[in-house]
């Protein structure tokens, strides 16, 4: 893969993602990580952080993190092709399964795999919240920032944007 | 998607053209601040009846079992219902062109002005309460999953988080290792 161009190479990485993506793209962002951070050396953890926290901070759905990592790879073209390849593949399997859902919506191998699958996907978003939260938390400012979000998620029915504006406000004016 | 529900009201059936799919997934995407979820089921179930509530519950269970971001596969879902290929072509163009473009416009705002000072340390700050969100959503979503059945749970969830986080496997390893033996043990408790 090393051969080909690297928007060539975000094409690639997504489409395979996009299969893997059950449980949504945050399930899938440790190794979109892995692969752009450690393997690829495309951006810092600092940067992947702060382009998911854009993410974050954007209505949408969760995937534009692979949007912007498309973008800081291959501009314009780059945020197309990679948000396409994102959900193109999964997108198939929704149409075709759910064409086909009256044939097996009572399987119990269907209760099974997804009483299975539910402990992974909360293993995957735990892992994409560590992984981000060590890009971003330099000082102890930071992680008590982290803290406050994830209880503020965990515990309120808030607003998450809310949190985002006010640490950006708190920073600066210089309080955290 | 064939369901067997019949309409409870005498009113007829929506019957939305790609043209409606689309705008309704677009507005809903525009609105949807901080929140895309709740305004797409609005939409599609409050206001614009494409989907009765227990349609939208079962509708959802099937996109959350496959790969892909909830509200999006969900558009793909209800375009095919009604317009078919293309009808889920629009719904999805819908609910993506917006953010995408938001989220780049954002980005390129972020990275011209990521040398003041200032504007480094906010978006470190927001960077940081960014992976507290995510941090949140796995503890509340751990919760129902961990009450249903913790025995099964627990093993699968630290397992997972052990390979992904610490050991960094890659992905594919870690869904077959993880996947495989979760699904076996909730087989095996189901059997018992």
């Amino acid at each position: 893969m090393n051969g080909l161009s690297p928007i060539a190479q975000v094409a690639l990485q997504f489409l395979l993602l996009s299969v893997l993506a059950i449980g949504g793209v945050n399930a899938v962002t440790p190794e979109i990580q892995r692969q752009v951070v450690d393997l690829r050396h495309w951006m810092s953890a600092r940067e992947f952080a702060e382009m998911f926290a854009v993410a974050q901070a954007t209505p949408g759905p969760n995937l534009l993190i692979a949007t912007l990592v498309g973008w800081r790879v291959a501009g314009i073209p780059g945020a197309f092709i990679a948000t396409v390849c994102m959900c193109g593949p999964s997108s198939v399997i929704v149409y075709t399964v759910t064409r086909a859902w009256d044939r097996f919506r009572d399987r119990p191998w269907r209760q099974i795999i997804q009483a299975g699958m539910a402990p992974v996907v909360v293993g995957l978003i735990g892992t994409s919240g560590y992984i981000l939260a060590k890009g971003a938390d330099a000082d102890w400012r930071a992680v008590a920032l982290t803290c406050a979000g994830a209880v503020l998620v965990w515990r309120t029915r808030l607003n998450p944007l809310w949190a985002l504006g006010a640490a950006a406000g708190l920073a600066l004016l210089g309080v955290v | 998607m064939r369901l067997s529900i019949p309409p409870v009201s005498e009113s007829p059936r929506p019957d939305p053209t790609e043209l409606d799919l689309f705008l309704g997934f677009l507005w809903a995407s525009v609105r949807g601040f901080g929140g895309v979820f709740v305004m797409g089921r609005r939409m599609l179930v409050e206001e614009r009846k494409w989907l009765t509530p227990e349609e939208f519950v079962e509708l959802l269970g099937v996109c959350q079992f496959l790969p892909g971001a909830n509200i999006v596969n969900l558009s793909v879902a209800v375009g095919q219902r009604y317009r078919g290929w293309k009808g889920s072509l629009a719904a999805l163009t819908g609910i993506l062109a917006a953010p995408a473009a938001v989220s780049v416009m954002l980005a390129a705002l972020f990275m011209r002005y990521a040398a003041v000072p200032q504007v480094a340390h906010a978006m470190g700050a927001v960077a940081a309460t960014a992976a507290g969100l995510v941090v949140g959503t796995a503890l509340k979503m751990a919760e129902p999953v961990f009450r249903k059945d913790w025995i099964l749970a627990l093993p699968v969830a630290l397992g997972t988080l052990v390979l992904a986080a610490f050991l960094r496997w890659p992905l594919p390893w870690v869904l077959l290792l993880m996947a495989g033996s979760g699904s076996a043990l909730a087989w095996g408790r189901r059997a018992r």
